[in-house]
Formats: C-alpha cells, sequence, structure tokens
C-alpha cells in the first residue's frame, strides 16, 4: 500500500449529500477480477452523457460538461472534497479503487459512512472528517478561487487552506500508523500468530459446534 | 458496573488482542464468500503465498451475477451469456477448487444469495462472528450473531488469518414496543426506522432491535430488519436469541446435533444484553404508528407511509435538504404534493436479501391469488432467494399462483436488487421493489426504486400505482 504523509493537491467538488458507492462506481464495472483500471468510470453516470459498459474506450464516449471532474480547472485535482455521509451504501472497495485509480489521495468530508470510511485506509486514501461549517467554508474558498489547493498533513493532523487557516482533524492511532507507514495490514496481524493460535484452540474447545460439520467436509 | 450489551458479550467473546492503540485484533468464526468481492482477494492471497487460515470457516456460494431466467440457468456457468459475468462466476468456481473452499456452485439445490443461504444452512449461527464482502451481511445478526460487511482487503486479511482489525462501535438501542397492525410487516418497521433516524443515523454505532414487536416477529422477519440496518448507516444490526431463533436454527444442515446442541443452547442462553445493559442511544418506536411504508426519493430515509404526499422543497429550511429533495424528485419524476398512491409503476421486483424467503414469498402470493398484474406493468418478477426456497414455495404450490397472475418465475440469485445480471429496470421506469437500496441508478441506469414490502409490491402489481395492502385485506379481496 502507497503511504500518506503529506499531501499537496488540487480540490475537486463533489457538492451533494449521501453520494452512495452506486454513484462512485456502478455495478456493471464491479464484474472486473482485477483492482485497478477503474478510474475512467469514476463518478460514471455523473460524467458520462451514455451509459458506461466494461471494457469500453472511456475517451471516445461524450462528456457531461456540467459534471466538476470533466471542467478543465479541476483536471488533476487528488483532494475531493464532499458532503455529509459519503460512500454510504454498499461495501464495495472498487469505490476507494476507482477513486485512487482517478488520483485521489485524499477526501474531505463532514462524515462518511463506516464501512466506506474503513476501506479507505486499506488503499492508502485519507478520509478526513472536518465540522459542517469548516467544510462549508472550504466550499465557498474552493467555488471563488481557480487552482485551489489544500495541503493535509496526517502527521500532524492538520489541514492548512491557501490563506494559511489551520484545520485540526481526528483520526485513530492505529490507522494513522498504517497509513503513515503503509504497512501491509495482513503482515501486521500475523505476527500476532500465536495469540490468534491459542484464541482458537480455547475457543474451539468452549464452543466445539462452530469448528463443526463444515470444516470436517475439507478433503 | 453497568451489565454488557449483546453486542459487548460478542465482541468480548471474540476478542484475541487488545491494543494499546485502541484497536482490536476479532477472531471470524464464519466467512461467506461471493463472486464480486472476492476475486481480488484471492489474488492477493496467491501473490503473497499465502493460504487460507482455516478452511472451515469459510463458505461460497455466487448470487450476484447469476442469471435467473430459467432457460440461462440450465447451461450453468458455461451458459451465461454475458461475459464478464460468466468470468466472475467461474473465476469464484476456480479460486475455491484451487484453495480448498466449501463452495455450493451454481446449479446445486442449495444455492441462493448468500445471506439467504447462511442462515438456511445453519452455516451462520447464534454466537458468531459472520463477515462477507457484502454490506447485507448485518442480515445474520438476526441469529443473535455479530455480522457486519467488510471490504475486499478485509476478505483477503479474513482468509489469511481468520481475525480483523476493529475498533469498537457504540451501541445502540433500537426498540419497537407494542404490536404491528394487520398488513405491516418488517419491512415496513425497517423503513419506519430509516424514516425516523436516517441513513447516517446508526454511523459509529452497534444496533440492537429489541421490544415486543421484534420479539413477536418470525426470524424471517428479524433477517429483514437486520439486513436493512446497514441502510440506516449502521454497519450492524443484531436480536438476542430466544425460543423462535432455537426453533428456526435446530435441524439445520450445519446446525449442531446431539449433545454439542444442548452445549450450544446453554451457551447462547447468554446471548442478550443484560437488565442492567447501558446504550450509547436509545431510539423507540410504538408498533401501532407505523404504517405500509413506501420510498418516494432515492435515499431509503426518503420514505412516507402509504397515505403520504411527497415534500414540497420549497418548504424546507435546511439548504442541503431541500437540495437534495429537489434533486430525487426531479430524478424520480414526481412533483411536491403528489400523492404515494398516485405513483403508477412499470415493473415490479420481488426477491433480493431483504424481501426473498418463504415467509416473503407466501406474503406476495397471498395478495395476487386469482388476480391479473395490471396491463400497465411490464414486468413483475418473482426471485426466490435459494434453490431450497424455491422448491418449498413450488411444494405449496405458490409458483402456480404467480404464474396464473402474469408475474415471473425466477431462479434464484441476487437479481434485479443491485442488476449485475440481465434483470434491471430501463431509463425512467419506476418499480415496486422488496430490495434495500433506491440509490440512483441502483436498478438500471436511469431507473426508479420504490422500496415495499412482498406484500406491497404484490398489491401494486395488480393495481398499476401503489396502494394501501390493508384496502385489500379488509375488504376480503
Amino acid at each position: 500500500m502507497k503511504s500518506f504523509t503529506v499531501l499537496e493537491g488540487l480540490v475537486a467538488p463533489m457538492d451533494r449529500a449521501n453520494v452512495d458507492t452506486d454513484m462512485i462506481i456502478p455495478k456493471q464495472f464491479l464484474k472486473s477480477i482485477k483492482r485497478s483500471g477503474f478510474g475512467p468510470n469514476l463518478f460514471d453516470e455523473m460524467r458520462y452523457l451514455d451509459e458506461g459498459q466494461p471494457g469500453q474506450d472511456n475517451s471516445q464516449r461524450p462528456l457531461n460538461p456540467d459534471f466538476p471532474l470533466n471542467q478543465k480547472r479541476y483536471q488533476g485535482a487528488s483532494i475531493l472534497l464532499a458532503r455529509e455521509n459519503f460512500g454510504c451504501g454498499s461495501s464495495r472497495e472498487h469505490a476507494p479503487w476507482a477513486l485512487e485509480d482517478y488520483g485521489f489521495r485524499c477526501i474531505v468530508a463532514p462524515s462518511f459512512a463506516d464501512i466506506f470510511y474503513n476501506n479507505c485506509f486499506k488503499n492508502g486514501i485519507l478520509p478526513v472528517v472536518l465540522t459542517p461549517e469548516q467544510v462549508d467554508q472550504l466550499f465557498t474558498e474552493l467555488y471563488a478561487e481557480q487552482g485551489y489547493q489544500l495541503k493535509v498533513d496526517l502527521e500532524q493532523q492538520q489541514l492548512q487552506t491557501p490563506e494559511g487557516e489551520v484545520f485540526r482533524f481526528e483520526v485513530d492511532p492505529a490507522r494513522k500508523h498504517c497509513l503513515l507507514q503503509g504497512l501491509d495490514d495482513i503482515g501486521v496481524t500475523l505476527e500476532s500468530a500465536e495469540a490468534i493460535r491459542s484464541f482458537e484452540q480455547r475457543w474451539r474447545q468452549r464452543s466445539p459446534w462452530l469448528f463443526g460439520v463444515l470444516g470436517q467436509e475439507q478433503r | 458496573m453497568a451489565g454488557l450489551t449483546l453486542y459487548d458479550k460478542l465482541w468480548r467473546n471474540h476478542l484475541v488482542e487488545q491494543r494499546d492503540d485502541g484497536s482490536a485484533l476479532i477472531y471470524i468464526d464464519r466467512h461467506l464468500i461471493h463472486e464480486v468481492t472476492s476475486p481480488q482477494a484471492f489474488e492477493g492471497l496467491r501473490l503473497a503465498g499465502r493460504r487460507p487460515w482455516r478452511l472451515g470457516a469459510n463458505l461460497a456460494v455466487p448470487d450476484h451475477n447469476v442469471p435467473t431466467s430459467t432457460a440461462e440457468r440450465a447451461g450453468g456457468v458455461a451458459g451465461i451469456i454475458d461475459e464478464v459475468s460468466r468470468l466472475q462466476v467461474q473465476t469464484l468456481d476456480d479460486n475455491c477448487l484451487a484453495f480448498d473452499i466449501t463452495e455450493i456452485p451454481i446449479n446445486d439445490v442449495r444455492q441462493g444469495i448468500v445471506h439467504v443461504v447462511g442462515p438456511e444452512q445453519g452455516a451462520t449461527l447464534p454466537g458468531m462472528t459472520v463477515v462477507c464482502g457484502d454490506s447485507h451481511t448485518s442480515t445474520h445478526g438476526a441469529l443473535g450473531a455479530l455480522a457486519h460487511g467488510i471490504g475486499t482487503s478485509e476478505v483477503e486479511h479474513v482468509l489469511a488469518t481468520q481475525c480483523l482489525v476493529q475498533q469498537k462501535m457504540k451501541n445502540m438501542l433500537v426498540r419497537v414496543d407494542g404490536s404491528l397492525l394487520p398488513g405491516v410487516t418488517a419491512k415496513d418497521v425497517a423503513l419506519a426506522i430509516i424514516g425516523q433516524i436516517g441513513t447516517a443515523g446508526g454511523t459509529g454505532y452497534a444496533i440492537e432491535f429489541g421490544g415486543d414487536v421484534v420479539r413477536a416477529m418470525s426470524m424471517e422477519g428479524r433477517m429483514t430488519l437486520c439486513n436493512m440496518s446497514i441502510e440506516a448507516g449502521a454497519r450492524m444490526g443484531m436480536v438476542a436469541v430466544d425460543a423462535t431463533t432455537l426453533e428456526y436454527v435446530r435441524g439445520r444442515t450445519y446446525s449442531p446435533s446431539g449433545e454439542l446442541w444442548t452445549a450450544a443452547v446453554e451457551a447462547w442462553s447468554d446471548l442478550h444484553s443484560d437488565d442492567d445493559a447501558e446504550f450509547d442511544r436509545v431510539v423507540t418506536l410504538r408498533g401501532e404508528d407505523i404504517q405500509p411504508q413506501v420510498t418516494w426519493g432515492t435515499s431509503p430515509e426518503m420514505v412516507l407511509p402509504i397515505d403520504g404526499i411527497l415534500p414540497d422543497p420549497a418548504q424546507i429550511e435546511n439548504p442541503s435538504r431541500r437540495e437534495g429533495t429537489r434533486r430525487a424528485l426531479e430524478y424520480m419524476g414526481l412533483s411536491p404534493g403528489m400523492a404515494i398512491t398516485d405513483i403508477r409503476l412499470d415493473r415490479v421486483f420481488i426477491g433480493s436479501c431483504t424481501n426473498s424467503r418463504i415467509e416473503d414469498l407466501r406474503a406476495a402470493a397471498a395478495v395476487v391469488r386469482g388476480k391479473r398484474v395490471a396491463a400497465s406493468v411490464k414486468q413483475a418478477l418473482v426471485v426466490p432467494g435459494s434453490g431450497l426456497v424455491k422448491a418449498q414455495a413450488e411444494a405449496e404450490g405458490l409458483d402456480r399462483i404467480f404464474i396464473d397472475a402474469g408475474l415471473e418465475w425466477r431462479e434464484p440469485g441476487c437479481s434485479m436488487c443491485l442488476a449485475m445480471n440481465a434483470d434491471k429496470l430501463g431509463s425512467g421506469e419506476h418499480c415496486a421493489s422488496t430490495s434495500n437500496r433506491n440509490f440512483e441508478g441502483r436498478q438500471g441506469t436511469g431507473g426508479r426504486t420504490h422500496l415495499v414490502s412482498p406484500a406491497m409490491a404484490a398489491a401494486a402489481a395488480i393495481a398499476g400505482h401503489f396502494i394501501d395492502i390493508r384496502s385489500l385485506q379488509e375488504t376480503g379481496a
């Protein structure tokens, strides 16, 4: 996983509440058995005027000119400014894969849905929660200024505006540590293999029915 | 010290390691796998040279992509017409074979939607931790299990370590007191709860459903309720174990039997919140206040009772809500002030992990028996949740009732709930659906979904527009 330390980047708006994972990456693209290549279909239904299909040449498709990511001023954005309950709905990790593949490394919103929030950290994306008032202010500044950039410092847990105003954000220490270091979660957990084995042994003795028939069917 | 909630107990029982940074390692008893969110996880295992930690913890079944038409289904995996879907289902078969994971294949009679199959097979049990790369895994909480959806990275993590790194959630009790009026179902209760607390109301919480209404519910009803927890923002919903739970679990394929059953029942008797347990938030509803519900917008919280009138954005003060309401009405092609009962339907979908169990099909069949689907309705689909539900329904003659009334009787799968197979809405079409999400484009690009109970969907199929199911029942029609 890519680590996340400090990001200075162009900001793009997603100015609506309850953006669900079906909007972020529609279901027809979930048929892929790969982890990459979802970027061109990020926000597909809002971004293009036709109905997208997997395996299409997206460069030939008609773009929705009103959609921010199609506007010149937001090209190359790496930070997405969003509204409350971003990422609600399905658990599909294809949503953060699509955001990351497009080039977003940080999403700023007043709130996120739980599963999406968690999935971001597995993919080198930092979700930043600010207050609704702070997010309102950032939207106002973003719309007022071409080339609007933010600086996000994970170590310091700070987001800085071009004017130099600093907003502090919370992130739990475990997730912060893994993201700063770009750690492979599984590798870290396997360092506790002994603890898992000993738990498993006790749990099997206490609840043998949980280790029953399904396991014994194995060849 | 205050007592423990059901969630606290399930968490405690599965705690492998509490870490200083506030995270914890939680042991996973059952991992359910389907074709959409697993291929990249198996690929990850391969690349790292890892094997599954405990094979017997896993059970796989294809459901999201499988065709539901009997003709296409007859050819098995090779017969799936959509090439990309076929490859995904084939990849699940290949991965299960390569890693030695038990799979219920496409045309096995036990195949179905993973959240119907798990409880039906006794593969998900009270007291378990259950995860799956699907947000509706909350369904299994109905058994008194700690069950929630995970992303693909966590699918790989569970395969490799049998654990997840978790942060403990806060506790919420949703208590539904009293009793339900005739014609009001678990689906209506779920939608009423979401209408009250909003789609983000449960974010950060594990929800326990309690109260007399929940105690009186069948297991099927409890599964419908827990299934929709995620639509209220909560990853997990659960119900305490009682006699109804035990009655349901007893005698299933993977349920314990003999001495193990006795020992399990003894252990499960603790699976309820203590009387003095403290919840971070308590939400209460009165069962008698709940009417049959219909969603009108593009979020499950945009819901009204059947006699409701669509909101007027001009009357809403909060700018974000006003804009959300305006946008939803525009997408849905509906106008402020319109009555719910004036919404006309193009299609009807009865199925999904929310409402495709035998009780759901019985309720729908009772409504359409001896009637005909309205001429204005282009298609009405009934998609049973599993091959065993289908067989049971056929044994009861429900298939004939549906077919005689002009509904299509299909093979089991997720189908039009998310339209990954051929079953989908055309742009602009309105659908009365027993599924769980009315998001833009969810059931097909431009499609307009209205979430309802099976009986309400069936009644809408006959009338061609929404009607109060109770008006049918009162006249005995």
